[in-house]
């Protein structure tokens, strides 16, 4: 298996507070990867440093072996680096398909075109409506954004990541917030992605982790503290005592 | 198979940036206002002016949603530009125009770095010291700008080389509308276009905007310096028109006048700012004309209403009262 995220020594101040403490983690490619830890462990903080949202403190990220540390957060999307959000981050007066269609023409490079409208290009509008139909999203295509229900804004959420066609995919806990059998929709819509594409799943519910991941990364307080598959890491005292505790897989 | 509702999908988005019909309607209003008020032409070009001004704000704000309180900065070089080419032996108009737009853009350009980064107060604050500096900067420069006294002996030839500009002010009337039409088509092709839609999205969304690989910081650069030549335009055109460049037209005034211009009218929309400059001017030249001293009292508190019972503007306004009848929103 080869990595295609990695980190080396990857550490993050604020301040005083140390986000995230000399993280060394790959992902390999195609994995069904998943990141788990408590409230505060840095696994929004190691999203963010992966996007390039954030700039590390020191160490190194590398994409396909390549170091990506220093690329502007655009530049790594390019490259098929994606992520979706915890909280939703859309578009609110822009349609579903209006905002699936720019994530397109950014993904294509067309969107500086400023002369032809943008209504016209019409290839653009047949792939976005042809991912709304896949995610169920048809009907609601063209009414503003910000008056659909919660549970299809994520979605909505999932779809701008996958109109990118990204090569490697951060989502930020997808069912955030979504009732148990639209949730159960959504992971079945990831899991049928295409074996090629790198899945890093950040998620409280361990329901979800076990079933979906083959491989799971603990961290706390900023770091790893079990990197394996999933039987091993159910099975280790240091994974229950400080996560899943009494509440957990017992 | 294709499902149903894609051919109707993409109709739907073809007509998104047809033209309607209201919009041709509302272009014979300055062509109309040419025979109604014959009198009044040099007015009607400060209000077609202005209209361009603050659709070069719109570009920024309503559509990027870039707060400034430093446009007057733009207009102002464009219209020293303008003047000083003008005074100096060159008066050929649309080179004029065109020289304006590139030192009002240029300029937009340099500055649009200090406003990439940081929030509404600070771009706020940036743009509004930029265009102090800049006015404070022509006040001294007395031996180039005329300083206080303004900019004179300004000579503009006839436009294309067939029409004098003349007393009347209707070839500067007809001049000013048509520099205004061309440059609205401009930029109504750019809003609809895909990067019009990109600044939209920024506007509503910088976080996802990144996350979707946009280039955001070019794409504001790039719009800055779009903004900036419109209102360098602007400016070119009333020191064309009167002949003459006050140092008002740099001075914080005109970049609060046209703030609120844009604002009464409505952002985002293009024609708000036209119709904003159009209410602005108006009420000026009425109010003004019954208390001199305080007509700024009524367009203050017409501003406080305004944003307290409709915050889009005269347009918003219109967008609600069309609700409310139960028409369809355009």
């Amino acid at each position: 298996m080869t990595a295609v995220l990695e980190t080396r020594d990857l550490a993050k101040n604020f301040g005083g507070i140390t986000a995230a403490n000399g993280i060394t983690l790959s992902v390999n490619a195609g994995a069904r990867h998943a990141l788990i830890g408590p409230n505060g462990a840095g696994k929004t903080t190691l999203v963010n440093l992966f996007t390039g949202a954030l700039r590390p403190t020191r160490g190194e990220i590398l994409l396909d072996g390549t170091d990506i540390t220093h690329l502007p957060q655009y530049r790594r999307v390019k490259r098929g680096l994606v992520r979706t959000f915890q909280v939703s981050q859309l578009f609110p007066g822009l349609t579903p398909l209006e905002s699936v269609a720019l994530a397109i023409a950014e993904r294509k490079g067309i969107a500086w075109r400023w002369w032809r409208p943008f209504g016209r290009e019409a290839g653009l509008f047949d792939e976005a409506a042809q991912l709304l139909d896949e995610l169920g999203l048809l009907d609601c295509a063209t009414g503003p954004t910000s008056r659909l229900p919660y549970g299809r804004q994520r979605l909505i959420e999932i779809a701008l990541a996958l109109a990118l066609k990204p090569r490697v995919l951060l989502l930020d806990e997808p069912a955030a917030g979504v009732p148990r059998d639209e949730s159960v929709e959504l992971f079945s819509r990831i899991a049928s992605l295409p074996r090629d594409v790198t899945v890093l799943l950040i998620e409280h519910d361990m329901d979800i982790v076990f079933r979906f991941a083959e491989r799971i990364t603990v961290m706390v307080n900023g770091g790893v503290l079990v990197d394996d598959v999933p039987e091993k890491v159910a099975a280790d005292p240091r994974v229950r005592e400080v996560y899943l505790g009494e509440a957990g897989h017992g | 198979m294709q499902p149903l509702g894609y051919q109707t999908l993409r109709e739907h988005m073809r007509a998104r940036s047809a033209w309607k019909p209201a919009e041709y309607l509302i272009w014979l209003i300055p062509i109309a206002a040419w025979f109604v008020l014959p009198t009044h032409l040099s007015l009607l070009s400060q209000i077609a002016i202005m209209g361009l001004f603050a659709l070069s704000l719109d570009l920024l704000l309503g559509y990027a949603g870039i707060v400034s309180l430093g446009h007057g900065a733009f207009f102002g070089l464009g219209a020293y530009v303008a003047g000083l080419l003008g005074k100096y032996g060159w008066g050929e108009p649309l080179s004029g125009l065109a020289a304006a737009a590139l030192v009002a853009g240029a300029f937009g350009y340099v500055s649009s770095f200090l406003v990439l980064r940081g929030t509404d107060l600070t771009r706020l604050m940036v743009t509004l010291g930029i265009a102090l500096m800049l006015s404070e900067v022509a006040n001294k420069m007395h031996w180039l700008t005329g300083g206080a006294d303004g900019l004179q002996g300004v000579a503009i030839w006839p436009v294309l080389g067939l029409w004098r500009f003349d007393l009347y002010g209707r070839v500067g009337y007809a001049y000013a509308v048509a520099v205004l039409f061309v440059l609205f088509l401009l930029a109504r092709r750019i809003v609809h276009s895909p990067f019009g839609q990109s600044l939209r999205a920024i506007k509503q969304n910088e976080r996802r905007m990144h996350a979707l690989g946009a280039p955001v910081m070019r794409r504001i650069v790039a719009v800055c310096t779009l903004s900036a030549a419109y209102a360098g335009v602007a400016g070119a055109l009333l020191a064309q028109t009167t002949q003459f460049v006050s140092l008002e037209s740099i001075g914080f005034g005109k970049s609060a006048d046209v703030l609120i211009m844009l604002v009464l009218g409505g952002t985002g929309r293009l024609y708000g700012a036209l119709l904003g400059a159009l209410a602005f001017m108006a009420m000026r030249h009425v109010l003004s004309g019954m208390t001199p001293q305080y007509w700024e009292f009524w367009l203050g508190a017409m501003l406080v209403l305004l944003v307290m019972f409709a915050r889009g503007g005269i347009f918003g306004l219109i967008d609600v009262l069309r609700a409310r009848l139960g028409w369809a929103r355009a």
